[in-house]
């Protein structure tokens, strides 16, 4: 055990899984680098380093650059993973998922069901996602909620490191295909994570703080968010628990029901467009299933209904600040 | 490359089977016994034979909508693809997927694929996975004229020759894309010639004469087995009916209709072997007889079975909301 950046944990899972499974590849652009250039490839490690040193161990039939062809690499590795590999493919940003999205949600997602559960199609596509950045509008999106309605598909959104590492041993374990969405703003964030290979089921959400008078459901970079405005509103003696249900499908209902049930008010913190995201999703199932909990109106606190903006001012007021999680806790908390 | 008696009589065979088997789509299309709707391979049996004919089962193949005749040549039971078909019970996908989607992992098929374009990226990861297992073996991309003006068929185009990877393209130009011809949408001079300007060797092939496919195909398939990269294949041909079943056709002239049919792959690969001495008609009846009753058998069972169980709606999914 000892301090790792969430960086240094996918790095440490992908190496692990690696060495433990020889039909684990990775493929993607620069996810070596540096190929056909007058230096060594192998030095780049993706644009974010989650490979480096990777090319170095496991050579050039393990760790696959590629040309910028994202529909390509989906397809190879969903055409690999069929035919007995387990591939984790990178595509960088996950706004980059236009170019490719038929290959995920109408090639690999649909394999198992559309072929009658005789397809296997065990592969991770990994991206970064997330405002605070200054990447602009093409560069900063989370995209979770187009992942998420797709049947098929895994999606997971780790908030820390410890988590990073063993949803993604997790990941490439499984046999269907996982969306893993890497938090960029998260990416040096710092905490204890052992050293060796560790599991963490996929739909069993963690109850960061334990509270009794607020629930927080928050996903992704938003949970460290809501867990300091928990810790502001401590000092006023109110108690608010926050969940992290990491995946996003499956979701672990059970425990956001619970906790609803012992504190009777939500928010829900989702860094996405107003409509048809993950807030609304989780809002609509507490009011369905949750209702008699209920002792105020679901509050959700997302982004306006815009493309994420440049200029620093107005990107942090378009992610879901501390100000306005905290006002909507207020909102929840005095609803007579 | 010399073909036994019994290679032929195995090809005429495949051949025979799929131009029955579409037949018999047809009609029982016509008479509402399958739902939704199909396309029909009658007229490019011999590009579809022809590339298949010396695969292996554990040689990969991904497919179009257009998909019956590849799955037929690679093997697949025609009782499971015609209860698939019709949406039954017992289906090779448990009537999942459909005349689009029919799959058979065992027999190395990934798939009928809906979406054009859909397969040539798939092909080349199951391809990279032969290449990385060292299996010797291939994997096919059979597509259209239609999917040859794809972004994801340029990008496989590429991958493959960037990953070097034993994938053969398939190109199987029946001279439409839908309703619109390939000699307004395709750009270039020809197919071979675009994926040849991606790097790898390409051969336009007469896409009715079986004979000239399998050539085509061993000539891809010894530099695929032998590790040296991908390979392509345009394969001219016709397509008897329209894109879909029940297609007018009316931007098609008769004469052109004609045409096609007096090039029909069956009867010159009929006459071709029987003048040669190698098979004689009593061959060609004995296999028809058979086919016809195979076919027949697979209707009369389709239309015996049941729909899919209703508990299956929700079975091979990971998660019930």
């Amino acid at each position: 055990m000892s301090k790792k950046s969430y960086r240094q944990a996918i790095n440490e899972a992908l190496r692990s899984e690696m060495r433990r499974d020889p039909d684990v590849i990775i493929i993607g652009e620069d996810v070596a680098g540096g190929h056909g250039g007058s230096g060594e490839p192998g030095g780049v490690g993706g644009v974010f380093g989650l490979t480096a040193g990777l090319y170095k161990e496991f050579g050039p039939t393990r760790v696959l650059d590629t040309p910028i062809s994202e529909s390509a690499i989906i397809g190879a590795a969903s055409g690999a993973a069929v035919t007995g590999m387990r591939p984790v493919a990178e595509i960088m940003f996950v706004d980059f998922v236009g170019v490719c999205f038929d290959q995920i949600y109408n090639q690999a997602a649909k394999f198992r069901y559309m072929f009658g559960g005789k397809a296997k199609t065990p592969m991770v596509i990994r991206a970064a996602i997330g405002a605070g950045f200054r990447g602009g509008a093409q560069h900063s999106q989370t995209l979770h909620p187009l992942f998420t309605m797709v049947p098929g598909l895994k999606v997971v959104m780790p908030a820390n490191a410890y988590d990073a590492k063993g949803l993604l041993i997790n990941a490439i374990r499984d046999d269907d295909p996982v969306i893993f969405l890497e938090s960029k703003v998260l990416y040096d964030s710092v905490m204890e994570v052992p050293d060796e290979a560790y599991r963490i089921p996929f739909g069993e959400a963690n109850v960061v703080r334990e509270g009794k008078d607020l629930t927080f459901v928050a996903f992704g970079s938003m949970v460290p968010r809501a867990l300091a405005v928990a810790q502001t509103l401590a000092g006023d003696g109110i108690s608010v628990e926050v969940i992290d249900p990491r995946t996003t499908s499956p979701l672990d209902e059970d425990t956001i029901l619970e906790s609803v049930e012992k504190t009777g008010r939500l928010v829900i913190v989702d860094e996405s467009p107003p409509r048809c995201n993950l807030a609304a999703d989780v809002g609509a199932m507490v009011a369905d299933k949750g209702f008699r909990s209920l002792k105020a109106p679901i509050k959700a606190v997302t982004c306006p209904h815009t493309p994420v903006p440049f200029a620093p001012n107005l990107e942090d007021e378009f992610m879901p600040n501390p100000r306005r999680i905290e006002e909507a806790a207020r909102a929840v908390l005095g609803y007579a | 490359m010399q073909l036994s008696r019994d290679d032929l009589k195995r090809a005429y065979r495949s051949m025979f089977t799929i131009r029955t088997f579409e037949e018999r789509v047809e009609k029982e299309f016509s008479l509402g016994n399958i739902p939704g709707f199909a396309h029909v391979y009658l007229g490019q049996e011999a590009s579809g034979v022809g590339v298949c004919f010396d695969l292996s089962e554990d040689d990969y193949i991904g497919s179009t909508h257009r998909g019956h005749g590849h799955c037929i040549a690679k093997g697949c039971d025609v009782h499971g693809m015609m209860l698939e078909i019709m949406g039954k019970e017992g289906g090779l996908c448990g009537g999942k997927g459909g005349s689009m989607h029919i799959a058979d992992m065992s027999k190395g098929m990934l798939g009928a694929n809906a979406i054009v374009g859909g397969s040539p990226p798939i092909a080349v990861g199951a391809a990279l996975t032969q290449k990385l297992k060292k299996t010797g073996k291939v994997a096919v991309a059979f597509s259209g004229d239609g999917a040859s003006n794809q972004g994801t068929t340029f990008e496989a185009l590429n991958m493959a020759v960037v990953l070097g990877v034993p994938a053969i393209f398939a190109f199987e130009n029946n001279g439409y894309g839908e309703h619109t011809a390939a000699s307004y949408a395709v750009g270039a001079p020809s197919i071979a010639e675009r994926a040849r300007s991606f790097g790898m060797p390409a051969e336009v092939v007469d896409g009715s004469d079986f004979f000239a496919v399998h050539q085509a195909m061993g000539r891809a398939l010894e530099r695929g087995r032998a590790g040296e990269g991908p390979y392509a294949l345009e394969l001219v041909c016709s397509r008897f009916m329209g894109h879909f079943l029940g297609d007018p056709q009316g931007y098609r002239l008769p004469e052109e209709l004609a045409q096609a049919r007096a090039n029909d792959p069956l009867p010159r690969f009929r006459k071709g072997v029987i003048e040669a001495s190698l098979l004689d008609q009593s061959d060609f009846d004995a296999i028809e007889t058979a086919v016809h009753a195979e076919v027949d058998d697979a209707v009369a069972k389709g239309m015996a079975a049941p729909r899919p169980d209703m508990s299956t709606l929700e079975t091979d999914v990971y998660v019930r909301y």
